[in-house]
């Protein structure tokens, strides 16, 4: 067991620590979580910038277009990625971590070429059409029908959870082509072109006020069946190979962004007194401990994937501990903040004395959305942004934190994988 | 950086979880349940033979000269296997008692208590109760391990101890003693503090291992018992309990390995956070594991007969010898 990193693995953190430096600085203010359009534009320029450093699709095989790099420099870049405050990989996720890495095992070569480069350089946008209104956790159950008419595919049905769906140019999309009944093996993984006639978006309203997500409904899609990735009825295993790209490395991030708010927990509680009651100190480091060992689990994960060359099951036992802790961290913040964790407007007065209701609510300075509260986390060591965290970060985690046990595999799917594939448990 | 055990590692855990099946399977252990002298000296010569006192003494001196990693690994399996005895003491004890590192003397250790006046902590003793020795009646020698100095005491010295009656783990036979002497100083604060670093590792370690064998043998009997007509292990609300035993499990061996690491790897973390924090998640697993394992097993769990209440007891008496949680997170909290 060894945690010092090579030669070349510092060679590469170096680099790119020297490259983020630089470039950080230089980029403009985030677009509002609720501008769209901007939201796109940044996030896909940022993605041309990773391009133009040769970081783009860093985890891709050179095959794909990416780097190939071993799973340790994935592990560093997510981690340098998180210490200089960087750009989230935001509208890019779909395309990069599920759409992307599917075509690159599963597609044609033609497929490849079209669909992988415009990724890598931030030109196209994909977003996901998996789950239905009745086939959430029991994603095979799925109906959207597609039947075949010539080089063409008629899809009809309705898809729900599509994230970035108004920005998105594609759609990976699961399809029944199989009888009514075939689950598993009568579905089929389309891409489907979201200017295609047909289709109609609804955003749906979250808890945060947000519109993170929406429906999708489509009604006579004509899909050319030279989309599909993979044969025809075998978009369930097609699909598998996305779903364990999604439990690799994908919560790292969101590990490390996880002890900077704890970081800025402890403050508030030092800013307020709370420090001083010892069962609070206690939670905090209790919490602590929790992080660490995540961190410490994220690498082992990353050990074994760099030895097995694929991501293992331990990855929904990292999946749910986070979220779960998560949550935990989440609710300590509210009892810390005490009354300003009922308002979603940032209380000036409180970000800087840890008195509430001493200032104007910022109009329009809402958290609304996960990477807000990434943002306006940072800067409680001065980096970036706009000092100690303040109650708008506090109620924004942790209203947030509740999507995180559900979206990606709740955690009873996470708690009924580790039964049936790790233990060996009968299925029920 | 290879997070990952290296063969020769996976090669003496397995060498040793073997070799414990064969000397130390549970049902022969049971016999001793009650005993005040559990550890038999034959058994404990062979894990001095084994290397367990000497894995980490240098070569040259006839040790094996492992890390401490290796080392948590091979803890892992003593708790894993129930194994009885002052397993931490002994082992810590190694370059410091002569005889501890080749299992001539057998080493225990204490704690003073708190003196009179200071605060009560929580998961701590307070100060009326007595110091608690274990495994008494066949040591060689103790230590006596204070904040700051380490002492070492002739176990004859402590002659109004009072064996206990009841232990609440049938293998761990306790003892009880109004004062403890403070014994001949035999080190400072440095070495205290490298003492409390690895006995938190290393008592992490023992207490993954319990937790991982409750798990074993809650799957088990989840796979085997039916109601209902089919295996209480394909329903959820079993299946629920069994998965949370393995994310505690993993999440602490993750946090134990990682401590361990850093201790021998003095670069690459604060040694002293991460060995508190995986002692704490450690011994909150172990907890844990134990009380889950006797709800799987419903009311056969409540039986003296199944062995899911010796992980529990053991692993309480294992977090009672890390000085409570409440300290472990402190320490976390003012260093992370």
């Amino acid at each position: 067991m060894d945690l010092r990193y090579t030669e070349a693995e510092e060679a590469f953190r170096a680099g790119l620590r020297r490259w983020l430096a630089e470039v950080v600085p230089t980029l403009g203010p985030k677009p509002s979580s609720l501008d769209w359009a901007g939201r796109r534009r940044y996030d896909t320029a940022w993605q041309r910038r990773l391009y133009d450093a040769g970081y783009a699709g860093l985890d891709w095989p050179v095959e794909g277009g990416g780097r190939g790099a071993s799973p340790v420099e994935q592990l560093i870049f997510l981690e340098e990625l998180e210490l200089a405050h960087a750009p989230y990989v935001g509208v890019n996720f779909v395309g990069l971590l599920h759409a992307g890495p599917t075509v690159i095992v599963e597609g044609t070569p033609e497929q490849r070429a079209r669909f992988l480069p415009p990724i890598l350089r931030g030109e196209e946008v994909w977003c996901q059409g998996f789950s239905e209104p009745g086939a959430g956790s029991d994603l095979a159950s799925l109906r959207t029908r597609a039947v075949r008419d010539g080089d063409e595919y008629v899809v009809t049905g309705q898809k729900i959870w599509t994230s970035h769906a108004e920005v998105a140019d594609f759609c990976e999309l699961l399809v029944r082509t199989g009888p009514e009944d075939s689950r598993h093996r009568g579905i089929s993984w389309l891409i489907l072109p979201m200017d295609s006639p047909g289709i109609e978006f609804r955003p749906l309203r979250t808890i945060a006020g947000s519109t993170e997500f929406g429906e999708l409904f489509l009604d006579g899609v004509r899909v050319p069946v030279a989309n599909r990735v993979g044969d025809e009825n075998d978009g369930w295993r097609v699909t598998m190979t996305t779903l364990s790209f999604e439990r690799g490395t994908a919560f790292v991030g969101e590990a490390l962004q996880s002890m900077e708010l704890l970081r800025a927990y402890r403050d508030l509680a030092r800013r307020t007194g709370a420090w001083e009651d010892g069962e609070i100190r206690r939670r905090l480091g209790h919490l602590g401990a929790e992080l660490d060992a995540l961190w410490a689990l994220a690498r082992r994960n990353v050990s074994q994937a760099a030895r097995t060359g694929v991501p293992g099951i331990g990855g929904s036992v990292f999946k749910l501990a986070l979220s779960e802790l998560r949550q935990r961290i989440a609710q300590l913040g509210t009892e810390l903040a005490g009354p300003a964790s009922l308002v979603w407007d940032d209380l000036p007065g409180f970000r800087t004395d840890g008195t509430y209701g001493a200032g104007t609510p910022v109009p329009g300075d809402v958290v609304a959305s996960d990477d807000d509260v990434a943002e306006r986390t940072a800067g409680g060591d001065g980096v970036v942004g706009e000092g100690p965290v303040g109650n708008g970060v506090v109620v924004g985690t942790w209203v947030h934190s509740f999507s995180r046990t559900i979206a990606a595999g709740t955690s009873q799917i996470q708690r009924n994988i580790i039964a049936e594939r790790i233990l060996g448990l009968p299925k029920g | 950086m290879d997070f990952e055990p290296s063969e020769d590692e996976l090669a003496l855990a397995e060498g040793m979880r073997r070799l414990l099946a064969g000397r130390f399977g549970l049902e022969r252990l049971r016999r001793a349940e009650g005993e005040t002298t559990v550890v038999d000296p034959t058994a404990w010569s062979e894990l001095a033979e084994a290397g367990v006192f000497a894995l980490r003494v240098p070569e040259a001196e006839g040790g094996l000269g492992l890390p401490l990693a290796t080392t948590a690994m091979v803890f892992e399996e003593l708790g894993r296997a129930l194994v009885p005895g002052p397993l931490l003491p002994s082992h810590l004890a190694a370059g410091l008692v002569a005889g501890a590192a080749e299992g001539v003397v057998v080493v225990g250790s204490a704690r003073p208590r708190p003196g009179a006046g200071q605060p009560w902590q929580p998961g701590g003793s307070n100060a009326v109760a007595p110091v608690v020795v274990e495994h008494l009646a066949v040591l060689g020698a103790l230590v006596v391990v204070e904040e700051d100095r380490l002492g070492l005491l002739d176990p004859a010295e402590l002659d109004g101890a009072l064996p206990v009656a009841r232990p609440l783990d049938p293998l761990t036979p306790l003892w009880c003693v109004d004062a403890l002497p403070g014994g001949e100083t035999v080190g400072g604060p440095a070495e205290a503090a490298r003492w409390r670093r690895e006995e938190r590792v290393l008592g992490g370690a023992l207490l993954v291992g319990l937790a991982a064998a409750a798990t074993d043998l809650a799957v088990a009997y989840a796979q085997d018992r039916e109601q209902f007509g089919r295996p209480i292990g394909s329903f959820q609300a079993v299946k629920h309990l069994c998965a949370d035993m393995v994310v505690r499990a993993e999440v602490a061996r993750a946090a134990v390995h990682a401590a361990a690491v850093t201790v021998d790897q003095p670069d690459v973390g604060d040694a002293e956070r991460a060995a508190a924090g995986a002692a704490l998640l450690a011994g909150e697993a172990a907890v844990a594991n134990g009380r889950s394992c006797i709800q799987v097993h419903g009311g056969m769990g409540f039986t003296w007969e199944i062995p899911a209440h010796l992980y529990l007891m053991r692993a309480r008496v294992l977090v009672a010898g890390l000085e409570g949680a409440g300290r472990l997170a402190e320490v976390v909290a003012q260093r992370f």
